[in-house]
């Protein structure tokens, strides 16, 4: 399909549908303003499910278009400039599903991708514990078999939306007394179910978009296992290849978005004159086109397991949003200091202090330099 | 649907070919005196031929091909007039020049058997205040005057396409080297990789046919010029930043200190590891950025995309190679080892065109001032 009237059908539909009950969520929601309507965007994700837009870069015997990596981009430059709103069920949409693809059984995939893509079921990930963070291979939570079902016990933690969620996808040990990557089993489980207690997490913003799930004798059942018992390393890592590559592209193309608020912000108040101000001004903006140059060379047919020069995606995105954080709250200077209602500068304060969080999740800063030297560079341990 | 930023096999097998010959054939420690042999074979691979277009004697590719040429010219400091002659004067003609020129000059240029140099503002920029030559009526013809102190020229460029101040504004006139008038001194420069001349120009006559600038044509031309030059020097850059990044794995894989690879310490990874992160990212935005411009119209608008490429790979290559001498030890310090010639190049580099600052000035005025 022609990109130009791929994107005015993309934009057609966005001027039909993203008005009237919808129109206040505009430029809302996403990582940083999770609390923004949550029940409403619910809504939005089953409106844009009834459009086809729901995994449309899924393959199309598993009912999406197969868009390829040039209209994906299309899209999200589509959605953002007519002020889409931050995606609820992106973790499903763009994590769990390609994996799902990718490793899943045809049992498995008819299942759980029509819920997904219908925008009726809402997904989180089970990675991180109290012990287990970059070391994310020491994990302790256990699972085991128990007749029929699997039963879970344990804790994740950061555990983003859960609280907004149908299902949890989980990483834990079924081989007792495994350490590392051995004995791990990639599950998934049902929230709404006695044995799981969600608490929510207070962050640096105040608010909670992130969670610690407690797991009692949890259970599932045991088709709900992906790959075999004790390979869930192997899918871990594959669901993860999916978070540092390609699936974050929607959320990037937010950042065009910000950038132009900063941009307006600088002309408001006068930073735009401040020689130094000017020049960082610039230098977002520089980074910025080179991030969707970095998307378009790095992802292109990109389904997880990718080319070296994209092990650095991940890294060169998060820091590029979070100098823009601090670039944002230097602009606004001292009016930043005060919360407000005000669109503009609640969105910047956002970047300012969320952004703090995205060199940190899915792999930090300093883990994902490790990950370029030892993989790209071929660098000994 | 092509994606502009994933290469063609052709392109993939230009840059094979050049990555081979260049391996093979680098000069950056070998006499002055063989660089000739080193250009003939270049002109013989029909590399000063890629951007001009068939009927004036060329292979008609865009600025990708010549990106990737530049980028493996730069990987291996390859001292050649290529970038005087092709990437400036012929990017002048083409985008500047009027038709009688461009059938004078663009075919032996192409051919490789001459080379030329440009002349504009000092740093090789478009700043017409900044223009100090002057070039007057003279009878049928011109008479030039002036000085340009330092000229990207390695003594053998047999013209130069110079920006002159006129009675009445500004062109740009073709001035032989052994015109009487012209006097060319080398000069004594750091990066030797990159020799430059300064060139004097006294009374030097020029005859009716020496203005080559195409009516209306200058201003438009030259600012493209700038901007078609800025980017392929990027990808030069980028080829240096590669290959700083390339010896200094090399390097921190083999010396071994308390006992085991310097390079498997967590403090040189992440140095390594951020180096490559600059170097593929101002690679991503060379390759978006010239598979773009042969379509981009409009000047600020070319500027702009072009100071993505041209901000990045110029910090970038400034970075690896400073990494470079660092993460080298006391042998990134000595004149034997190459991190030095990358160090010298990259500060060459960060100068000429229009800084980094220049750039991004461009940018943010487009952004704040003419929003």
């Amino acid at each position: 399909m022609n990109e130009t009237a791929f994107r005015a059908e993309v934009a057609g539909w966005l001027a039909r549908e993203l008005k009237g009950e919808f129109a206040c969520l505009r430029h809302r929601g996403g990582p940083g303003d999770e609390e923004a309507f949550p029940t409403l965007r619910k809504a939005w994700e089953r409106k844009m499910a009834e459009g086809g837009w729901v995994g449309a870069a899924w393959p199309q015997e598993h009912g999406g278009r197969g868009l390829p990596l040039e209209l994906q981009l299309a899209f999200h430059e589509e959605y953002v400039r007519a002020g889409g709103p931050g995606r609820m069920g992106h973790i499903g949409e763009t994590l769990l599903a390609p994996t799902l693809i990718e490793l899943g059984t045809p049992e498995q995939q008819r299942r759980f991708l029509p819920g997904i893509r219908a925008g009726r079921e809402f997904w989180c990930q089970g990675y991180s514990e109290p012990g287990a963070g970059s070391d994310l291979a020491a994990i302790t939570t256990r699972c085991w078999q128990d007749g029929d079902v699997w039963r879970v016990q344990g804790q994740k933690v950061w555990t983003s939306l859960a609280h907004e969620s149908d299902w949890i996808f989980v990483i834990a040990r079924s081989t007792p007394g495994s350490v590392g990557r051995e004995g791990l089993t990639f599950l998934l489980m049902p929230l709404d179910q006695p044995g799981i207690e969600i608490q929510p997490i207070r962050q640096m913003t105040g608010e909670a978009e992130f969670n610690a799930v407690f797991f009692d004798g949890a259970s599932t059942d045991a088709g709900c296992i992906i790959g075999k018992p004790g390979e869930g390393w192997r899918v871990a890592m594959a669901l993860l290849g999916f978070e540092r590559g390609a699936s974050t592209l929607g959320q990037q193309m937010h950042f065009v978005h910000e950038m132009q608020v900063v941009v307006d912000a600088a002309i408001a108040t006068g930073a735009a004159f401040d020689p130094t101000l000017r020049e960082r001004i610039a230098d977002a903006w520089i980074g910025l086109r080179a991030l969707r140059h970095n998307a378009l060379r790095m992802l292109a047919g990109n389904s997880g397991s990718v080319r070296p020069e994209s092990l650095m995606y991940k890294y060169a995105w998060s820091n590029w949003h979070r100098d823009l954080g601090q670039l944002a709250m230097d602009v606004l200077g001292t009016a930043g200091d005060v919360r407000s209602e005000d669109d503009a500068v609640r969105r910047l304060q956002q970047v300012f202090f969320f952004s703090r969080a995205d060199t940190i999740y899915a792999g930090t800063n300093e883990i994902q330099l490790n990950i370029i030297a030892e993989r790209a560079l071929a660098m000994p341990r | 649907m092509q994606n502009a930023l994933l290469l063609s096999e052709e392109q993939l097998a230009l840059q094979d070919t050049a990555a081979a010959f260049l391996a093979e054939f680098a000069n950056a420690r070998k006499p002055r005196d063989e660089d000739a042999r080193l250009w003939r074979r270049i002109a013989e691979l029909g590399w000063p031929a890629v951007q001009v277009p068939e009927n004036l004697g060329g292979l008609d590719m865009g600025a990708v091909e010549l990106a990737l040429l530049m980028e493996e010219m730069g990987r291996r400091l390859i001292r050649s007039p290529y970038f005087a002659s092709v990437v400036l004067a012929q990017t002048a003609l083409l985008h500047a020049g009027g038709a009688v020129a461009q059938e004078r000059f663009l075919p032996e240029l192409a051919s490789g058997e001459v080379t030329a140099t440009l002349i504009l503002a000092p740093g090789l920029v478009w700043a017409p205040d900044a223009i100090r030559i002057e070039c007057r009526r003279h009878g049928d013809g011109w008479v030039m005057s002036g000085e340009a102190p330092q000229v990207l020229d390695d003594g053998s460029a047999a013209m130069a396409f110079v920006a002159a101040r006129t009675e009445d504004g500004f062109g740009l006139f073709h001035v032989s080297a052994n015109a009487p008038g012209v006097e060319r001194s080398p000069l004594d420069v750091w990066d030797l990789t990159r020799p430059q001349c300064a060139w004097r120009l006294r009374n030097v006559r020029l005859d009716p046919g020496a203005r080559v600038d195409a009516p209306g044509k200058l201003e438009v031309g030259l600012a493209r010029t700038v901007s078609l030059a800025a980017l392929q020097l990027a990808a030069e850059q980028v080829g240096g930043a590669a290959a700083c990044l390339d010896m200094t794995l090399a390097y921190t894989k083999e010396r071994v200190q308390f006992g085991r690879p310097v390079a498997s310490f967590q403090a040189v990874k992440h140095r390594c590891a951020e180096m490559m992160v600059r170097l593929e990212t101002a690679r991503s935005a060379v390759r978006g950025v010239a598979a773009s411009v042969d379509c981009q119209e409009d000047a600020q608008a070319l500027a702009c995309e072009v100071a993505v490429a041209r901000v990045l790979a110029s910090d970038a290559y400034r970075y690896c190679a400073q990494e470079a001498v660092q993460l080298h030890g006391g042998v990134g310090f000595t004149w034997e080892y190459d991190p030095q010639l990358h160090f010298k190049r990259a500060q060459w580099g960060s100068q000429w065109l229009g800084t980094a600052s220049v750039w991004r000035e461009r940018v943010a005025t487009q952004l704040l001032d003419l929003a």
